[in-house]
């Protein structure tokens, strides 16, 4: 085992907590606008470290260009869609969480 | 069992567990939210596969994944759920 393979392996490790908090920020945040956040930002992160994973451990630089593009599409993908669920729901007035 | 193997099944434990959010979500757009993590997770778990399993072809799957789950979410706030006004609008129209 090279030590690419072994950078990798604790990368796609290292991704794991970042889904797990994603779901578990999912489940416990009050309302929508706070679970964008989870969404968004901890999913992304934990992706890019597979990705970054997958990327140490490809053999041809073509697989390591297109693992950087999935996770290009993927951050404009979760980035526009961010914006358009806080604006309609900025639209149908559902207030922010505050604190109680 | 590869080893590759084991971080995919931990990941994939985590998006069913956010799928939970689907039975609970007060509002349709939660729902979706549940809908992008499951994009996300799986693009993640295709590309472990693809490595785990020696399958280049499981990245064009994931490529494929990440699109549509763009397209999901733009369609879904576009169509279903963004358009409030137009709702009201077309209410008055009628009336």
């Amino acid at each position: 085992m090279s030590l690419f393979d072994l950078l990798g392996t604790f990368m796609l490790l290292s991704a794991i907590p970042f889904f797990w908090g994603g779901s578990l920020g999912l489940l416990r945040f009050p309302d929508i606008y706070t679970r964008l956040h989870a969404l968004t930002k901890a999913d992304n992160l934990g992706l890019g470290l597979v990705v970054a994973g997958s990327i140490l451990m490809s053999k041809e630089w073509t697989v390591a260009v297109k693992l950087l593009l999935i996770w290009l599409a993927v951050l404009v993908a979760s980035t526009i869609s961010c914006y358009l669920i806080a604006n309609a729901a900025r639209k149908r007035r559902i207030n922010p969480w505050k604190i109680p | 069992m590869n080893h590759y193997l084991w971080p995919a099944l931990l990941i994939l434990i985590s998006v069913v567990v956010g799928l939970i959010r689907i039975l609970r979500g007060p509002t349709p757009a939660d729902r979706m939210l549940a809908a992008q993590l499951f994009g996300t997770g799986g693009v993640a778990i295709l590309l472990i596969l693809a490595q785990a399993m020696q399958m280049p072809s499981l990245v064009d799957v994931a490529l494929i994944y990440a699109l549509l789950a763009a397209v999901t979410m733009v369609v879904f706030v576009r169509r279903q759920w963004g358009n409030h006004e137009n709702e009201r609008k077309m209410k008055d129209e009628s009336l």
